[in-house]
C-alpha cells in the first residue's frame, strides 16, 4: 500500500509464515512417525514438508521485508 | 462474479445440493479448524487496525486512493475470483473441456487492456466516485439514477446469493450448519468493511488471492504428477471420453477448432457468440463497467498505477485457468469410487433426482432412474444407487474442485484450501457490500435524500449501510434458501443489465453527440429489453433456438446472444434518440469524452515501467495461448 502505515504485504507474511510453519510442522509429524491421513494420495512426495516450507519462507520474506516502521528504508 | 459464469447455471441449481443426504466431502482435523480460525482473527484484526484510517469518506469509499497498481490490480483480478467461480468453472471443465477458459482469456484479457489503456483515464480524470457517478457527469440524474438502483439492488442480491451458496458448500464439503456459515461469515465481514471501509475491503481480497494460489495450486500440481503430465492427461481423457461416449474426439482439449457449428463442441456455443458476445459485450460489460470491479482501480494513488492495474491484473487472469480448468480436467481421470472404480459426476439435477429418504433408499426411484438414464453412468452404478447402496454416491461437476482437494490435502493443507474457498466466498461478499454503500451513499442518498451533510456525515451513512446491507443479504440468503427458483433470477440481474450500461457508457465515453435522454432511454430501455429475451426463454424454453440462432444451442450460449441483442439494441435506442435530441455544448465534456478532453501527461519512464510496453506483453501471451490451445 502507498503511504504509511502497515503495508498489506506484512498481514500476508504473517498469515504465510503462520500457515507455512502449521503444515512443515505437521509434515515432518507425520513423516516421522508414518501416520499418514488414509483417503490421501501422493503421501510419499511428503506435501506438506515442502509445500509448508515454500510458504513458510515466502511469508518470512514478506515479513521483514515489510515489517512495520520500515516503509521508505 | 456470476454474470460471467456458466455456474450460472451449475450455481443456480446449488440448493438441490442440501436435498441429497450425503456424507460429508472431507472430515476437518484440530489443525485444519485452527488454520480457518486463524483467518477469521486476521481479518479482523486487519478491520480494527484500519479504522482508524477510515475517518474522511475519501479514505472510507474510495481506500483514500493510494493504492499501488499492484495492489489494485490484484484486487481487481481477486474480486472475480470467488469461490463460486472457481468451483463453477473446474466443473465446467469437467463438462466442456478447456472451452472453459475461454471465460478466462478473451471474456477478460481483451477487455481489461482496453480499460487499462482506453478508458481508465476518463474515469480516473474526472474523479468520480463511482460508475453511476460518470453516468450522472456524463448524461445526468435519470441515467445515474436508473443505474444506481440497478447496481444496489444486484450487489445486496448477490452477497445474500453468496452467503447462502457459501452456506450450501460448506453443508456439502464439511457438514456445517446452514445458520452457523451464514451469520459467522456474515458478521466477519460486517466488522471488517464496516470498521475499515474499501481499505479493509481490497486488503482481504489481496489476501484471497494469495490463499487461493497458496491453498489450490498444489492440486494440479500432485494431479499432473499423477496422471504422467499433461501428455498423460490428454491420453486418460481420450480413453475415458470413448467409454462413456463411444466417440474417439479430442474436442476437450481445442479451444476453436470446433466452434464453427454449435453441434460440433460440447458447450454447445458458437464461434460468433464467443466472440461478439463473451469477448466483447459480456467482458466489456463486467471488466469495464461493473463498479464492483472499477472501483478497485478508482482507488489507485495516480493515474498511471490506475492503467498499470488492469493490465497487472490481466497476467494473473491468464494462469487462473491452471488452478482451474486444470483440475477438472484432472478430477475426470482420477477421481475414483471408493470401489476404485472411476468416479463420474453428474448434474445437479440428477443429484436432486436422487435425493435419498430417512431409510436410506432413494426417495423417487422413477425420477432418480429417469434423471440418470441421460448420463453415461455405468447401468451397475445406477443400480446400486436406486438400491441406496451406501458406497454408491452421486457428486456434480460443482463438486470437481472439492473432491480434488480432499484426493490431495492432509490435515494442515486440507483446512489452507477450505479456508481459501471461505476467503473467496467472504470477499465476494465484501465486495458487494462495500459497492453497495458507495453506491447507496453517493448516488442515491446524497442527490436524492440529503444533499447538504456533512463528511463525516456520510461517512456514517457509508457505515450504517453495510450493517444494512449485510442484515438485507442475510434475509436474501434465507429467502433463497426457501424459494430456490429465485437464484436464478438473481444471477441474471447482472447479465440482464450488463449489455445496456456498456452501450450507454461506450458511447458516452467515446461520442460527443450522445444525449442525456438518449443516455437514460438506452439504459432504460436496454435493460428492459434485456430482461423481457430473458423471461421470453425462461417461460418458452424453446425460444432459446430464436435468441441464440440456432436449434442446437445449449443455455450457455443464450448469455452470450441475449447480451449481444441487449447492445444492439441499446446502442440503436442511443444513436437515433441521440439525433433526435439537442447535444451538450463540447466544452461542458471536457473529462468525460474521448475528443473533448485533454488527459494529463504523464512523466516518461523506461520501458520496464510503462504500460503500454507491458500490454503488448500482455497482448502476445493471448495470442500465443490461443494459437496453442487451438
Amino acid at each position: 500500500m502507498h503511504g504509511s502505515g502497515i503495508p498489506i504485504w506484512f498481514f500476508i507474511g504473517v498469515l504465510l509464515l503462520i500457515y507455512g510453519g502449521m503444515a512443515l510442522g505437521y509434515g515432518l509429524y507425520e513423516w516421522q512417525t508414518g501416520s499418514y491421513p488414509p483417503l490421501v494420495e501422493l503421501t510419499k512426495l511428503h506435501t506438506p514438508v515442502w509445500w509448508g516450507g515454500v510458504l513458510a519462507l515466502l511469508g518470512l520474506f514478506y515479513v521483514v521485508k515489510f515489517r512495520p516502521g520500515r516503509a521508505g528504508k | 462474479m456470476f454474470g460471467l459464469v456458466p455456474a450460472l447455471h451449475n450455481a443456480g441449481s446449488l440448493p438441490a445440493l442440501l436435498a441429497f443426504s450425503t456424507e460429508p466431502l472431507a472430515h476437518l482435523r484440530a489443525l485444519d479448524i485452527a488454520v480457518i480460525a486463524i483467518y477469521f482473527v486476521m481479518v479482523i484484526w486487519i478491520g480494527f487496525y484500519l479504522k482508524g484510517r477510515s475517518n474522511t469518506s475519501e479514505e472510507f469509499f474510495m481506500a483514500g486512493r493510494e493504492m499501488t497498481a499492484w495492489i489494485a490490480g490484484l484486487s481487481f483480478v481477486s474480486a472475480n475470483l470467488g469461490s463460486l467461480e472457481l468451483m463453477g468453472w473446474a466443473g465446467s471443465a469437467y463438462q466442456y473441456g478447456i472451452l472453459a477458459t475461454h471465460w478466462y482469456w478473451i471474456g477478460a484479457i481483451p477487455a481489461m487492456i482496453f480499460l487499462g489503456l482506453v478508458m481508465m483515464p476518463f474515469y480516473y480524470v474526472c474523479k468520480t466516485h463511482s460508475v453511476p457517478g460518470y453516468l450522472d457527469l456524463r448524461f445526468g440524474g435519470g441515467a445515474r439514477s436508473v443505474a444506481a438502483f440497478s447496481f444496489a439492488i444486484e450487489m445486496i442480491l448477490m452477497s445474500g446469493v453468496n452467503m447462502f451458496a457459501m452456506a450450501v458448500v460448506m453443508k456439502v464439503v464439511l457438514g456445517w450448519d446452514i445458520s452457523f456459515s451464514i451469520f459467522v461469515s456474515s458478521i466477519a465481514v460486517a466488522i471488517y468493511v464496516g470498521l475499515g471501509g474499501l481499505r479493509s475491503a481490497i486488503f482481504n481480497e489481496v489476501l484471497q488471492f494469495v490463499l487461493i494460489w497458496g491453498g489450490a495450486l498444489l492440486v494440479p500440481i500432485l494431479g499432473l504428477i499423477q496422471t504422467g503430465g499433461v501428455g498423460g492427461l490428454k491420453r486418460q481423457i481420450m480413453v475415458n471420453m470413448q467409454s462413456m461416449t463411444g466417440v474417439h474426439s479430442d474436442s476437450y482439449f481445442h479451444l476453436w477448432r470446433d466452434t464453427g457449428s454449435f453441434a460440433a463442441n460440447p458447450m454447445g456455443v458458437h464461434w460468433t457468440g464467443i466472440v461478439f458476445g463473451l469477448g466483447f459485450v459480456i467482458s466489456f460489460g463486467y471488466w469495464t463497467t461493473d463498479f464492483l470491479v472499477v472501483q478497485r482501480v478508482l482507488a489507485a494513488h495516480n493515474l498511471r498505477a490506475a492503467r498499470m492495474a488492469p493490465i497487472i491484473a490481466s497476467f494473473f487472469k491468464m494462469a487462473v485457468p491452471f488452478i482451474v480448468i486444470l483440475p477438472g480436467l484432472l478430477g475426470l481421470v482420477l477421481l475414483q469410487n471408493p470401489d476404485g472404480s472411476r468416479r463420474q459426476l453428474v448434474g445437479e439435477d440428477v443429484v436432486a433426482a436422487c435425493t435419498a429418504s430417512s431409510s436410506g433408499q432413494v426417495a423417487d426411484s422413477a425420477a432418480c432412474s429417469a434423471a440418470m438414464s441421460k448420463t453415461s453412468l455405468p447401468a451397475a452404478y445406477q443400480q446400486r444407487v436406486l438400491s441406496g447402496a451406501p458406497d454408491a454416491e452421486l457428486h456434480s461437476y460443482n463438486q470437481a474442485l472439492p473432491l480434488m482437494m480432499v484426493r490431495y490435502l492432509g490435515p494442515g493443507l486440507l483446512g489452507l484450501g477450505i479456508t481459501a474457498l471461505i476467503a473467496g466466498f467472504m470477499s465476494g461478499m465484501a465486495g458487494n457490500v462495500s459497492a453497495f454503500s458507495t453506491v447507496w451513499t453517493y448516488d442515491i442518498y446524497k442527490p436524492l435524500i440529503n444533499k447538504k451533510g456533512s463528511d463525516s456525515h456520510y461517512v456514517l451513512v457509508g457505515r450504517l449501510s453495510i450493517l444494512i446491507g449485510v442484515a438485507v443479504s442475510i434475509g436474501a440468503a434465507y429467502l433463497v434458501m426457501h424459494a430456490h427458483g429465485i437464484m436464478d433470477y438473481v444471477q441474471a440481474l447482472f447479465s440482464i443489465f450488463v449489455a445496456p450500461l456498456l452501450a450507454t457508457i461506450l458511447f458516452g465515453m467515446f461520442w460527443k453527440r450522445a444525449t442525456k435522454w438518449a443516455g437514460f432511454l438506452a439504459l432504460l430501455l436496454g435493460i428492459v429489453f434485456s430482461a423481457s429475451l430473458f423471461m421470453w426463454v425462461k417461460l418458452v424454453p424453446s425460444a432459446l433456438a430464436s435468441v441464440a440462432l440456432s436449434p442446437d444451442a445449449k443455455p450457455m450460449a443464450e448469455n452470450v446472444f441475449r447480451a449481444l441483442w441487449a447492445f444492439v439494441f441499446a446502442a440503436i435506442v442511443l444513436v437515433v434518440v441521440s439525433l433526435l435530441t439537442k447535444p451538450r455544448p463540447v466544452a461542458e465534456l471536457d473529462g468525460l469524452v474521448y475528443g473533448a478532453t485533454v488527459l494529463p501527461k504523464e512523466e516518461p519512464v523506461p520501458f520496464y515501467r510503462n504500460e503500454y510496453a507491458w500490454a503488448l506483453l500482455v497482448v502476445v501471451l493471448f495470442a500465443a495461448l490461443n494459437m496453442i490451445f487451438w
